[in-house]
């Protein structure tokens, strides 16, 4: 039977994205919750809070200033002066961590944010559109992805030049395609269902179909993609700075800091232990955050089964 | 068949030339004139036009790589501008010590990995199971510069069993000193064989809930027969594909391994280029590796598509 019903879609077009952004932020943070109940979140959620507070405070919280020489304390060990130690120049190792948590936060949460909108407006698109435009879009895509990701950032730096905004870039260059997939097969899966047919019966516009009828029902996969994405983006943001093309110095930068610990790594290994215990802790946390969010899309399920 | 292989092997011939333009374009902005460079501070402005036209810099954009492809596809990559050699004659040397440490990294990570993701996912929730799955967890959290740095930390500062560094003789090959291939393999190994592992895991579960595995259960086969001619072969088809999938995932690893312990191979080289300049170089490994990317992937492609006849004939 052929609905009647008047479009949605002419109504304000700032309600209808308030919407959508209200009730896709009221899922994740049903999602967020749950994966309380799993293992992995407990840890993790924890894990990823605390450096999250370190990436707004922790430039406010250190003990000293980043940048600052002690130059009477070149190499010293952690002791209750230097919790952590110090580097070459006397700089205090956990004040630099902490200034350094928000370089690293800030540039991988954005690159791989950038990643995920791009790729799920590129995937969501290119799927309810179909027939050749989604062919043709999704060749993009391969040939985007035919090249390995570290060497298409490291050949974007070295042309852009290495600061925070073109490593943002990159990372979201890098993993727009990959996201564009992994939406482009969650939509065609919900594109078939009844209620998106009856509001393309019903005459609504593009727009408002794939963001009010498809984006809602694809978060959970966009959540999963998102912490997994977001585990990626710290791992490649890092190994960039490993490779000297991260937030150039004096800016503290976690992976920088391993890289330059090498030279006196039997005299003083706590210069590199510090910032490579605090690179791993914080993916395993995210890591951890996604396991637990995977699991716990299946928790409602199996509890129905229960009741 | 045939058709199925021409059609890909055309895919990637087209993929290799979007790519060679891609990478030509991006490195022919780099800034820094290389005349300039080459001759260094102090260079008249004759000389710099002399160098220019020497090395062909004074002819448009597309006739250069028009020039410069119709040279690679000969397998003349041109010459260094540091180092002045052929370019061909030092990446051979680097290629064959990059593949050793691969295949070496390979040989370890594959079978182990597909073993222990056989066992903990037909051993599901099972004690082992949750200790590997925490484990795996926390090796492809760590960066492999993190767990580069950390085996040297130990293996070298600690208990001087290896070499911290690989750097080689000039004319040796890694099978000379083979001590100095075990940490970096044993780093790239890491993420590999977490990430195959639990790779393989997933698919034996997901084959153990399949009807065929529960008819063959209750039929009371008995739980050895079952895995070998039921489960396996099931669950190892898709794992074959991840595993020539990740030949190209390794080859962001390698760039980073071969840094941190300064192996001389094809990922150091990339960077001793990109810090040097070195344009010619740059863009003969980056095509390098952008080209054994698209081939690994079409291995992935071909083995999956020929162990699997229902792909086959689409």
């Amino acid at each position: 039977m052929i609905q009647t019903a008047a479009p949605t879609s002419n109504r304000n077009l700032g309600t209808a994205l308030a919407g959508v952004l209200v009730a896709s932020g009221r899922c994740i943070w049903r999602q967020v919750g749950l994966a309380l109940r799993t293992g992995g979140g407990r840890i993790g959620l924890p894990l990823v809070a605390l450096y999250l507070t370190l990436a707004l405070f922790g430039p406010l919280l250190a003990p000293y200033p980043a940048t600052e020489f002690h130059l009477t304390h070149q190499l010293s060990p952690p002791s209750w002066t230097f919790l952590l130690g110090t580097d070459e120049y006397g700089r205090d190792i956990l004040s630099r961590l902490m200034t350094g948590a928000r370089s690293i936060i800030l540039i991988s949460s954005l690159g791989a944010a950038l990643g995920i909108v791009l790729g799920a407006l590129v995937g969501m698109s290119s799927a309810y559109k179909g027939g050749k435009t989604d062919e043709v879009i999704m060749r993009v895509m391969d040939g985007l992805m035919s090249f390995p990701s570290l060497l298409l950032a490291l050949l974007v730096l070295t042309t852009l030049g290495a600061n925070a905004q073109n490593i943002i870039l990159t990372i979201g260059v890098v993993f727009m395609p990959r996201v564009a997939r992994v939406m482009r097969s969650a939509t065609l899966s919900v594109k078939a269902l009844e209620f998106v047919q009856s509001a393309r019966l019903r005459g609504e516009s593009s727009f408002y179909i794939i963001f009010r009828e498809i984006l809602p029902n694809t978060v959970p996969v966009l959540t999963v993609e998102a912490s997994v994405r977001l585990s990626f983006a710290i791992l490649l943001a890092s190994s960039l700075g490993f490779l000297g093309l991260g937030v150039q110095p004096p800016s503290p930068d976690w992976g920088l800091m391993i890289s330059e610990s090498r030279r006196f790594l039997t005299a003083a290994p706590w210069v590199a232990l510090a910032p490579a215990g605090a690179v791993a802790t914080l993916v395993i946390g995210v890591n951890l955050l996604a396991e637990g969010i995977r699991q716990a899309q299946r928790l409602p399920k199996m509890e129905e089964e229960l009741s | 068949m045939l058709r199925f292989l021409t059609r890909r092997i055309s895919l990637i011939l087209v993929t290799l030339l979007v790519v060679s333009l891609a990478i030509f374009l991006v490195t022919e902005v780099l800034p820094g004139d290389v005349a300039n460079m080459v001759l260094g501070q102090g260079a008249t402005p004759e000389n710099l036009a002399a160098v220019r036209k020497q090395l062909g810099l004074d002819t448009p954009a597309y006739a250069r790589y028009l020039s410069w492809i119709g040279h690679a596809l000969q397998g003349d990559l041109g010459t260094s501008y540091v180092q002045r050699l052929p370019i061909a004659h030092i990446i051979a040397g680097r290629l064959g010590n990059s593949i050793i440490l691969a295949a070496f990294a390979f040989l370890v990570s594959v079978p182990s990995a597909v073993a222990i993701g056989v066992w903990a996912g037909i051993k599901r929730d099972s004690w082992g199971d949750q200790v590997v799955s925490v484990a795996s967890l926390v090796a492809i959290s760590l960066p492999e510069f993190v767990t580069g740095v950390l085996f040297i930390l130990l293996f070298a500062s600690v208990l001087h069993w290896l070499p911290s560094s690989s750097i080689l003789l000039p004319g040796t090959t890694p099978l000379d000193r083979p001590q100095i291939l075990v940490l970096p393999a044993l780093t790239l190994t890491g993420v590999l064989l977490a990430y195959i592992m639990r790779m393989t895991r997933a698919n034996v579960i997901e084959v153990m809930q399949s009807n065929y595995v529960r008819t063959a259960i209750l039929k009371g086969l008995p739980m050895r027969r079952v895995i070998w001619r039921h489960v396996l072969p099931n669950a190892l088809l898709p794992t074959i594909s991840i595993i020539a999938m990740n030949l190209g995932w390794m080859l962001g690893g390698l760039i980073i391994v071969e840094n941190v312990f300064a192996f001389p191979g094809i990922g150091r080289l990339l960077l001793t280029s990109i810090t040097s300049r070195d344009v010619p170089l740059l863009q003969a490994v980056a095509l390098l590796i952008a080209a054994t990317y698209a081939v690994s992937n079409l291995l992935a492609d071909l083995s999956y598509s020929l162990l699997n006849p229902r792909i086959r004939l689409s």
